[in-house]
């Protein structure tokens, strides 16, 4: 079978798409919003969609469509904090826990058996009693629930690459066990890994607004689309759209990069498809 | 079976060793001097050393851990510094709350779920099957806690058919607790429903391709009976696992529903100790939750051997 043109892929453009206007909305936000997302006015609170505030304004009288917009650059840097975090531990992990095989591998995945045991929302309890609560919370917190997903996958490949004929090869021709790992094995692992990272990014934007909402997370004045909808709960009879609004940017976001990763998925590896 | 039985229990038990490891170094490790989280900027030198004597923090941290973790075996969780009582007698008493929540959102994930998921699959690439797709596209990027609120501001807001929030109890019969816990179990269970209906669809579909169901179809059988009799049944192995394990996802998604609906149930146990600072409390919730976690993990471990003689134990 040929293999698909991407941009003939449904899903995957559909998930480019939304996903490059997300990224369009965080990078412009960063040098033009309609209105200053941190103004307030007092005449003009909790107000409907209006012609000045397309997405009407919340108890302060703040622009939410301005706040909005600047929400997506916190979620798509917690985002990607996040899942670097997750990769990079889960990947040093799974490849040491494969390669070394024996009493350490045993070790290591009962470790991470128990790591999987603290989805972020439970980590982010546990360092918010010690620690106080923000953005570094977050992420650490939904980069530590990535790492079991990551460490099984690079260990899978290691067992997986570690008998074929050309790390056998460099290793008779005296490579040493981190040249194997890093340039021989870890490349030829990558291509799930990605999938693995795309699929992840969705989820760390939910959990980041799961854990602001909370008020685990991002916290004021930072704007954050999960801390939106903590104020925004209050007025729920007063100005439904407040609650809208936020709430539909982060599920357009998650759908977006939803979309992406199952295109990518289908893209990289035909199998599934 | 038994070998395998037994080697999965040693490996149970250390995976829980590492969970208290885990919850005992970001607590008592991490931030150095625990009482002094506890006590604040206003508590004067005595009062602290009194509290870190009370506390046993004096001791060497392998001692403190040893009896923190032999205590938790023994159901004694150490004491809230906010209620003063024990803490293992503050998590049962909230237990009513969240286990049912978490398993009435189980029932529907399940009730919803499967239908949709064999539907899309037997009506493979046809209308169904997109719209089907396409539905639970759109619930898996929904967050649970904005479909609480979106159910809050439909149902109260405007229908005024139930109050926003707040829990009963079980004390006036099943009835006013069970309303109480509707809504958050839908809004939690929608998103775990979005997940298993793609995870049901693939697994039948695996199914429909074998030459089991060919031969199934080719002996004149009627559709009802391959479908019903030897595709489900066979499809329900995966299906059993990933939804076992979004019990454990359940159980973490109930903390944050709590807080939308204001049901008195684990996690705002555990919120409302973290602003109490109230260190036990949270120690003690974390670990029994993330413990929870783990076992529902082994159990689904287990069920999977035992649904499916096929597999090898070696």
């Amino acid at each position: 079978m040929a293999r698909q043109r991407p941009l003939r892929h449904v899903t995957f453009t559909l998930g480019l798409a939304i996903t490059a206007a997300l990224l369009v909305v965080a990078a412009l936000s960063l040098v033009y919003t309609p209105v200053d997302p941190l103004a307030m006015s007092m005449t003009a609170r909790l107000e409907g969609p209006t012609g000045d505030h397309p997405f009407g304004t919340d108890q302060f009288g703040r622009d939410i469509l301005s706040r909005v917009m600047t929400g997506a650059v916190t979620s798509i840097a917690v985002g990607v904090i996040a899942v670097s975090i997750g990769a990079g531990l889960g990947v040093l992990l799974g490849l040491s826990s494969g390669y070394a095989g024996g009493w350490l591998d045993e070790t290591l995945m009962r470790l991470v058996d128990a790591v999987q045991g603290f989805p972020a929302i439970l980590s982010a309890l546990l360092f918010t009693a010690v620690f106080s609560p923000g953005m570094v919370v977050s992420m650490v917190a939904i980069g530590l629930a990535f790492v079991p997903a990551f460490a099984r996958l690079a260990r899978g490949s290691v067992l997986e690459l570690r008998e074929r004929e050309f790390v056998v090869a460099a290793r008779a021709l005296g490579g040493g066990d981190g040249r194997l790992l890093l340039r021989h094995i870890l490349p030829n692992s990558l291509p799930p890994l990605i999938v693995q990272a795309t699929t992840s990014f969705p989820v760390a934007i939910l959990a980041e607004a799961a854990l602001a909402y909370l008020g685990l997370g991002t916290q004021p004045p930072y704007p954050s689309w999960g801390l939106m909808l903590k104020e925004a709960q209050n007025f729920l009879s007063l100005n439904p759209w407040f609650a809208v609004f936020p709430g539909g940017a982060i599920a357009l976001t998650v759908l977006g990069l939803n979309l992406l990763g199952d295109g990518l998925r289908d893209l990289l590896d035909p199998k599934t498809a | 079976m038994r070998r395998y039985v037994a080697r999965r229990v040693a490996a149970l038990a250390a995976t829980l060793l590492f969970v208290s490891a885990l919850v005992f170094v970001v607590v008592r490790v991490l931030p150095g001097d625990p009482a002094a989280i506890i006590m604040g900027t206003e508590g004067s030198p005595e009062a602290l050393a009194r509290l870190r004597e009370s506390l046993g923090l004096n001791r060497p941290l392998p001692v403190q851990y040893a009896e923190w973790v032999g205590g938790a075996l023994r159901g004694d969780l150490g004491r809230s510094i906010q209620y003063d009582v024990p803490v293992g007698s503050l998590i049962v008493s909230r237990l009513p709350v969240t286990l049912p929540l978490a398993l009435l959102a189980a029932v529907f994930m399940a009730a919803a779920a499967l239908p949709l998921g064999i539907y899309a699959a037997t009506h493979h690439r046809r209308a169904g099957d997109y719209l089907a797709m396409v539905v639970s596209q759109v619930g898996i990027s929904v967050p649970q806690f904005w479909s609480g609120l979106l159910l809050i501001l439909l149902f109260s807001v405007h229908l005024g058919w139930v109050s926003a929030g707040g829990f009963e109890g079980w004390a006036s019969g099943p009835g006013p607790a069970l309303r109480s816990l509707l809504l958050p179990a839908v809004a939690l269970g929608l998103f775990q429903a979005a997940v298993l209906v793609r995870a049901t669809r693939s697994a039948v579909l695996d199914v429909l391709r074998e030459d089991y169901v060919r031969t199934a179809r080719a002996k004149g059988l009627s559709e009802r009976r391959v479908v019903g009799v030897h595709t489900v049944r066979n499809a329900l192995i995966p299906v059993v696992t990933v939804a076992g394990l979004q019990l454990g996802q359940l159980m973490a998604g109930a903390i944050v529903l709590e807080s939308v609906f204001a049901l008195p149930g684990l996690g705002r146990l555990a919120l409302g100790a973290i602003s109490a600072r109230d260190l036990p409390v949270v120690q003690g919730v974390t670990l029994f939750v993330a413990s929870s976690i783990v076992l529902i993990n082994f159990a689904v471990d287990l069920l999977y051997v035992v649904l499916d003689p096929r597999i090898r134990l070696d």
